[in-house]
């Protein structure tokens, strides 16, 4: 087990390096002067002189990047220039509110998707089947910023359930003591059942959206394997022995089903830490995602290339952990290992 | 898939395949009602493509007296903030939406195709080669390099285009490599290079043609994912300038209008371009049913 993932480690430093190297490229050998980009608009001739010397852009590429990784190893990755603050902090302080907000739409997602996508293969052709059909070409074909759009018309505008789209709090409340970061989990530790109300109401909407969004590719893998599965002779096996449905289906069928949803889901990290930027624009909800776009726009490019590598560095611990945990269910990777 | 390949080659027979190409799309669009509305939608979006700007009832840049009116007969979309009518935005837009992803699917055709087909068939270094730039590039989540690429190229609609073709790339060339592996031995490769042809002039004039309907269902499929993430760039305000209409963009100046119940200015163009992605999807779909049938679902 742990050689298993000892290895599968081994095979993430590749990547890795591609990553940084790709940040580092973006900035340095693209067309443009990378200093100008770095001094934004308001520059001067003598302030981009400045910081071409600070950046130590006048010296050769390879001393430059031996430069860039070592600034990364110190947790350096510079500072905003609207803000004058330093990304990395930046980033730690606003990450807690993208990860809660992607992780609880994923959930949301699998709590759906994986019993639709059960049903629609063990109902085969029923309404049921004809529903997934829709839900997921629907689902792939709404753009992520439109949905959530229509969502905060429907039930804050029309039915005035769900609270203005403010960002993760109203102004009447108060953060919750930091212990996680994830407000709605914090707030239930501390027991402060008002600010875990305002937080949880807060999160249902760009929860939602992002679900939509991610339901279809979890739904159809689900279907697809699930089908797959139990056209297998060893359901076959287990029906024959007189087993019930309910068993068969979900102790046989399901853990094996699982395995491909469980690949899919490196798909759906990438999807949704992407749709996550939008949504987040969407419900002003003070995560990286909506950092980055506000520098993008103003060039301030430091944060962006800190954000883009803070995701890249994300999706790959993520990957890293499907693997783990397919490693986990499917007892055969362990052997092989 | 060996089928195909040996229907496809002798130049005789090729009457009697298109025949049967005919009549298996025939069976397919009547099997599939669905693909024949996608077919339907696709016309209308290339004819908004084509004519829209020049039968739309209203200058799309021109503000009018009447602001963020609500859809009616001489409005039918409605107007947004500054007077403009939302319906001839949204169907001059449809030329611009088009070309972004069209011109990058274009790109990505190209560059993924070609550096695919060369992996798959040289294998050795290239393949290494081009295998390290496809996963580098899918290491990261797709819609955030597209920001960092567009972020570092500079703030324009080609360079949008360029960023879609990149986070593309990879799957172009899981495509190609996998068919041009696949043919790389194959009779006519072989009876190909007996008679003397070199190997790059193999692998354009042989195996570039012969894979060239899965590349077009691969296009097709991705053109719905293009539209949305070029669509996703201009709404968080990259690539297209304001006054221009553009799917992306409008829903973004409409935004700010749906928490007071405007929902017209979002509403119309947000679901043209759900349209659009739907059918490409769809007819992505149904292509790939008559190419290759094994791989319906």
């Amino acid at each position: 087990m742990f050689m298993t993932i000892g290895k599968r480690l081994v095979t993430v430093i590749p990547t890795v390096i591609g990553v940084v190297v790709v940040t580092f490229l973006l900035t340095r050998v693209l067309p443009g002067d990378p200093a100008v980009y770095f001094a934004g608009p308001a520059a001067t001739p003598q302030s981009i002189a400045d910081i071409r010397k600070s950046l130590g852009l006048d010296r050769s590429l390879p001393e430059q990047f031996v430069r860039y990784v070592s600034d990364l190893a110190h947790g350096n990755l510079g500072n905003s220039l609207s803000t004058g603050r330093p990304v990395v902090t930046e980033i730690t302080s606003r990450l807690p509110a993208s990860a809660e907000l992607t992780l609880s739409g994923l959930l949301l997602s699998i709590a759906i998707a994986v019993p639709l996508g059960i049903l629609a293969a063990v109902k085969q052709g029923s309404w049921i089947d004809h529903t997934c059909r829709v839900v997921t070409t629907a689902g792939v074909s709404l753009p992520v910023f439109f949905t959530g759009l229509l969502l905060v018309y429907v039930f804050y505008f029309l039915l005035g359930w769900a609270p203005a789209p403010i960002g993760r709090l109203d102004a009447f409340a108060t953060a919750p003591p930091q212990i996680t970061g994830f407000y709605v989990f914090d707030s239930l530790v501390s027991g402060n059942f008002e600010t875990f109300r305002a937080s949880l109401s807060q999160l249902i909407l760009p929860a939602l959206t992002l679900c939509i969004f991610s339901l279809a590719p979890i739904a159809r893998m689900t279907r697809a394997s699930m089908l797959a599965v139990l056209s297998s002779d060893f359901v076959r096996t287990a029906r024959a022995s007189g087993l019930d449905t309910r068993t068969v289906i979900l102790t046989y069928a399901f853990r094996n089903a699982m395995l491909p949803v469980v690949t899919t889901l490196g798909m759906v990290f990438s999807f949704l830490l992407g749709a996550n930027v939008l949504v987040e624009k969407v419900f002003a909800w003070p995560g990286i995602g909506s950092y980055a776009v506000e520098a993008l726009l103003q060039s301030d490019f430091a944060p962006v290339q800190g954000f883009v590598l803070t995701m890249a560095v994300l999706y790959i611990v993520l990957n890293l952990l499907i693997d783990i945990i397919y490693g986990v269910i499917d007892p055969r990777v362990r052997l092989e290992g | 898939m060996t089928d195909t390949v040996v229907r496809a080659a002798p130049p005789s027979a090729a009457k009697p395949v298109s025949n049967s190409l005919l009549r298996h799309a025939q069976y397919v669009i009547s099997e599939n009602s669905v693909t024949g509305m996608a077919f339907g939608l696709f016309l209308l979006l290339a004819l908004c493509a084509l004519i829209g700007p020049y039968v739309v009832p209203y200058d799309p840049l021109a503000s009018g007296p009447a602001t963020l009116s609500p859809p009616s007969l001489s409005h039918w979309f409605g107007t947004d903030q500054t007077g403009r009518d939302i319906f001839s935005r949204v169907v001059v837009a449809t030329r611009l939406d088009m070309i972004i992803a069209l011109s990058s699917v274009a790109l990505v055709f190209v560059m993924g195709g070609l550096a695919g087909i060369a992996a798959g068939f040289f294998g050795g270094w290239t393949d290494r080669i081009v295998g390290r730039i496809s996963d580098t590039i899918m290491a990261f989540p797709l819609f955030v390099l597209a920001m960092g690429i567009v972020a570092a190229l500079g703030n324009t609609v080609t360079n949008i285009v360029i960023a879609t073709a990149i986070i593309n790339f990879p799957l172009y060339v899981r495509v190609a490599r996998a068919e041009a592996n696949v043919r790389r031995e194959a009779g006519f490769v072989q009876a190909a290079r007996l008679s003397g042809n070199g190997e790059y002039r193999i692998l354009l004039m042989h195996i570039l043609p012969n894979i060239m309907p899965i590349m077009m269902v691969q296009i097709s499929l991705t053109m719905g994912y293009a539209i949305l993430n070029a669509a996703g760039l201009s709404f968080i305000g990259l690539g297209v300038r304001p006054p221009t209409p553009e799917w992306g963009i409008m829903v973004a100046e409409g935004a700010a209008n749906i928490i007071s119940g405007e929902w017209w200015i979002a509403l119309f163009p947000g679901a043209a371009l759900m349209i659009a992605v739907f059918c490409f999807n769809l007819l992505g779909d149904g292509l790939r049913d008559l190419v290759d049938p094994q791989r319906r679902t």
